[in-house]
């Protein structure tokens, strides 16, 4: 270890986890040895990894040494927009760890599981409740996953009719994640722009809509954080052609209570608990992608089910049309626990509060920035508007300078550069969580940074100078990779 | 509601900022045919001290240990985890944290998983590794399509003695592919038999679990010269990724991936999730990777920093083209993982390794001593198979009202298995939980 630990106050250094420690140090307490030894035979064994050896107190010091270099939402805002970084309420976390959630076995006797049983079917039935759908599954990983499970039960579907159907409609203000979901179970995404208030038109849809489609992936509210008003008749539409409507259900969040995906046309789609349902994100997962779906597509669920007779709770694996199973187990019990709390604690009228609140916060946020960013569509967004740089390319600022700028005034940036149809975009999205001082501070900051792009653009360019470290390079980062050390 | 800051003054004043009347105006987008005007049929909200009491007596309603004596694996295993793990693990700065898109602001998080990234490449003797994948049968999955990507064959070659739940899983991601999965079958001592793949041509992968299903070792050496022979990838799964400080690492033996369950290290079971999928492999496949990674780099002044990297694999950039849609990992679990490793050891891990094998080794020769036939006889690491009288079912029924869960009943995997039961040992059972099993099993 060469650099000193103490860098500047509270400033600390670390060094990598293996340049610490001594051979010889442990920070765990073996079990008693109470049986013999038993010999495994010559040519299975090694002399064991080379993990490093460390002392409690090393481990401790480490990672929370660490963790001061991070920024969580308990540490401030978080605004990074189609994330949903809101606020995680700690009695989740006490929920999950009681000891016979967190220490059950995946396969023991429905008899012996019966309490987690009975919160994943309620969760379920909260879940179809909240979209106005049918039936629902838990076990998608993540949305992705829950993305890919959409996409498989709508192939099944068609295989079950004996059809195959090769393209999908993936408009250009969808996620991320659409096409390469669509890609795995074989369609052809077919790509689809919105029109000039950011939303799909009908016309749009009608061209390219045809009987070897298999439907449409749709994010509503999108990514420019607009309702897709013309989702009903794109609905019409697209089963009029026997088509399926897979909703992306990433920004949920805008629209509890409010709308019912069910009741608009929509046949499956997933949600994020990570995101709605104020589970934590943990730095990039675990996440829970639960798939909503209407009765047409109930046969095709992943297995097992949980099911309910009479107060009994059980597993049922009796769906010979099921896609098969999306995860070993039952998928991301810890993280249903949380969203299920969420919900017990905030009841019907709370959840669609938390929706107008997220929606009121991110309007204002558009309202008063306006003037200061350039907006994209000047129109009511839902729960994240979407600015760009282009009041600030004079002065030879890009959205990344002022993004990192923000650092510097304590707040986490926006999603930026995404979504990829506005030009040098800045995505907000500040949930509910948020109080209006905290937002006002925000907009104060984003104010006075945009005052120093035309002032003193250098203070943009040099940001961020108050993190652990300076900008970083990821050119040389992706050209000579370096994984491990 | 506490989760909901704003005062009702608040609001009025943003409503005016915004220049509506009220809440529900901010919703003019929303098309009249789209509004849901009833309430959601949903229950009340709860006290935070009602949710305790309901969320408890959920949790009284399940059979755990220490009061279930749980010999039971299978791929999730009971072991010990320091309180220092779950302590650093619950820092509200890992927990409340996003993907880390904004390098400068989450090194903490970037450096942690940079580290578990190396500590799991160097457990499972293979060079790099990725941030995580959502679980065992995931990265499978993922693992035998990433080598269909690399060798451009559609073919795979899976052991029959691979967890028969991530096969499954493998069988679903595979469906409308097109490409095809053939089972190998397994020999009278517990281990796959190789013999098909003799008369195989382009497969991409054979995939191979050790220690298998069956808790037996596999010669992973014989599968990778076999795989090589015909220019396929080597797979090694695993279920149980402490074995490895015991064992040989897949890498030493020729793994080109080695992928698996990381559960076991400081991960609690929580009925199967969220779990830890790891994955590594050799550098010259760095680029056909599935999912996220982490690099180390250097800021302006030179400092050592790190980035998430080669992300053009990704679906951000390359949307269809992308290699997988993987969005997010389990980075949270990953983080725990690295820091059980980092709790344990290198010397520890082995003697914890060690000490697994030994308490199941002490079992089967009770059980063995007591009349009852251990199906396999090649080596085990901490489960085994063990084969009760006929009728033992009602025997089980009757254990499981003493607390005791007698392991895991195979015929529903292996109808060819009736009475054959998988047994698992950890270090949290004593020789007392085990002479009690024994008398009970055979009274």
């Amino acid at each position: 270890m060469k650099e000193s630990l103490g860098a500047n106050g509270l400033i600390l250094n670390e060094p990598l986890l293996w340049e610490k420690g001594k051979k010889g140090r442990s920070g765990f307490s073996l079990p008693r040895r109470d049986v013999e030894s038993s010999p495994l035979g010559q040519g299975l064994t090694c002399e064991g990894p080379e993990l490093p050896d460390l002392s409690e107190i090393d481990v401790v010091r480490h990672y929370t040494r660490l963790s001061q270099w991070n920024f969580g939402v308990d540490t401030g805002m978080y605004p990074l927009g189609s994330c949903t970084m809101k606020y995680s309420p700690k009695t989740n976390e006490k929920q999950a760890s009681l000891p016979g959630f967190a220490g059950a076995h995946p396969l023991l006797p429905a008899a012996l599981s019966q309490g987690v049983l009975q919160m994943m079917f309620e969760l379920q039935q909260y879940l179809a409740e909240i979209t106005g759908m049918d039936a629902a599954t838990l076990q998608p990983a993540a949305g992705a996953h829950g993305e890919l499970t959409g996409m498989l039960l709508m192939y099944a579907f068609y295989k079950s009719r004996g059809e195959r159907r090769s393209k999908i409609i993936v408009p250009d203000t969808a996620h991320g994640t659409n096409p390469a979901s669509a890609a795995l179970c074989g369609y052809s995404p077919v790509p689809v722009k919105s029109n000039d208030q950011g939303i799909l038109s009908v016309e749009a849809i009608a061209e390219v809509m045809d009987e070897n489609t298999a439907g449409i992936m749709v994010t509503n509210p999108n990514t420019l954080g607009l309702y897709e008003e013309n989702i009903h008749k794109i609905a019409e539409i697209v089963h009029a052609k026997g088509g399926i409507v897979y909703c992306d259900g990433a920004n949920m969040n805008a629209v509890m209570g409010v709308t019912r995906m069910g009741e608009i046309g929509v046949d499956v789609m997933h949600l994020n608990l990570h995101k709605t349902f104020s589970t934590p994100h943990g730095g990039g997962g675990p996440g829970s992608g639960p798939v909503c779906v209407k009765k047409g597509l109930e046969p095709f669920l992943p297995v097992p089910r949980v099911m309910e007779e009479n107060g009994i709770y059980g597993l049922s694996e009796d769906f010979p049309e099921s896609v098969g199973k999306m995860q070993a187990f039952h998928g991301n019990v810890g993280v249903m626990i949380k969203a299920y709390s969420y919900i017990r604690s905030m009841g019907p009228k709370n959840l669609k509060k938390a929706s107008q609140l997220a929606v009121l916060n991110a309007n204002y946020i558009k309202e008063r920035l306006k003037g200061t960013l350039h907006l994209a569509y000047d129109r009511p967004c839902m729960h994240e508007c979407v600015f760009s740089d282009k009041n600030q390319t004079a002065h030879k600022i890009a959205t990344i300078d002022m993004a990192k700028r923000l650092m510097d005034y304590g707040f986490h940036p926006p999603t930026v550069y995404f979504p990829l149809v506005v030009h040098g975009s800045i995505m907000i999205e500040p949930t509910e969580t948020e109080s209006k001082e905290d937002i006002d501070q925000f907009i104060e900051a984003f104010k006075t940074i945009a005052n120093e792009a035309g002032r003193n653009p250098e203070l943009l360019h040099d940001a961020p100078k108050r993190c652990k470290v300076r900008r970083l390079d990821e050119t040389t980062a992706a050209r000579k990779p370096c994984l491990a050390g | 509601m506490r989760y909901l800051p704003h005062t009702s003054e608040e609001i009025a004043s943003m409503l005016e900022a915004v220049g509506v009347d009220d809440l529900d105006s901010l919703f003019s987008t929303v098309p009249e045919e789209c509004r849901f005007s009833a309430d959601l049929d949903l229950p009340e909200p709860l006290t935070e001290w009602d949710l305790n009491a309901h969320m408890q007596a959920l949790a009284n309603n399940m059979a755990v240990s220490p009061e279930y004596k749980v010999f039971m694996g299978a791929g999730s295993y009971e072991h010990f985890v320091p309180a220092s793990v779950f302590y650093l693990l619950g820092r509200s700065e890992f927990v409340t944290s996003y993907t880390p898109y904004q390098p400068e602001m989450s090194q903490g998080t970037l450096q942690a998983i940079y580290e578990y990234q190396t500590l799991t490449a160097r457990l499972l003797g293979m060079e790099i590794a990725t941030a995580s994948h959502y679980d065992g049968a995931t990265a499978l999955a993922e693992s035998l399509l990433m080598a269909i990507r690399v060798t451009k064959r559609k073919r795979v070659a899976v052991s029959r003695l691979i967890h028969p739940l991530y096969r499954r899983v493998v069988h679903t991601y595979f469906e409308p592919t097109g490409y095809e999965v053939v089972e190998l079958g397994y020999l009278e001592n517990g281990v796959t038999d190789l013999t098909d793949l003799d008369n195989m041509e382009d497969f991409a992968a054979v995939a191979v679990q050790s220690p298998n299903f069956f808790g037996c070792i596999e010669n992973f050496q014989a599968v990778g010269e076999k795989a090589h022979d015909r220019q396929a990838l080597f797979i090694a799964s695993f279920t149980e990724a402490l074995s490895y400080g015991l064992l040989k690492s897949p890498g030493s033996q020729g793994a080109d991936i080695a992928c698996g369950e990381g559960q076991s290290m400081g991960i609690p079971q929580t009925f199967g999730g969220p779990a830890l999928g790891m994955l590594a492999s050799r550098k010259k496949y760095m680029r056909s990777l599935p999912g996220r990674l982490v690099g180390q780099t250097k800021d302006l002044d030179g400092k050592r920093g790190f980035v998430l990297t080669l992300a053009t694999r990704e679906q951000h950039i390359r949307r269809e083209k992308a290699t997988s849609n993987i969005c997010t990992n389990n980075s949270l679990c990953a983080l725990a993982a690295a820091m059980y490793m980092a709790s344990v050891g290198g010397t520890g891990i082995r003697e914890l390794a060690r000490l697994n094998h030994d308490k199941a080794e002490y079992l089967k020769r009770e059980l063995k001593n007591a009349g009852l036939a251990i199906t396999f006889d090649d080596p085990t690491f901490n489960e085994f198979v063990v084969e009760f009288p006929a009728g033992f079912q009602a025997a089980y029924e009757r254990l499981l009202e003493k607390k005791i869960v007698a392991g895991l009943h195979l015929a529903p995997y292996y109808p060819e298995l009736a009475n054959h039961y998988l047994l698992c040992v950890t270090e949290t059972r004593s020789k007392e939980d085990m002479d009690s099993l024994v008398r009970e099993v055979t009274s």
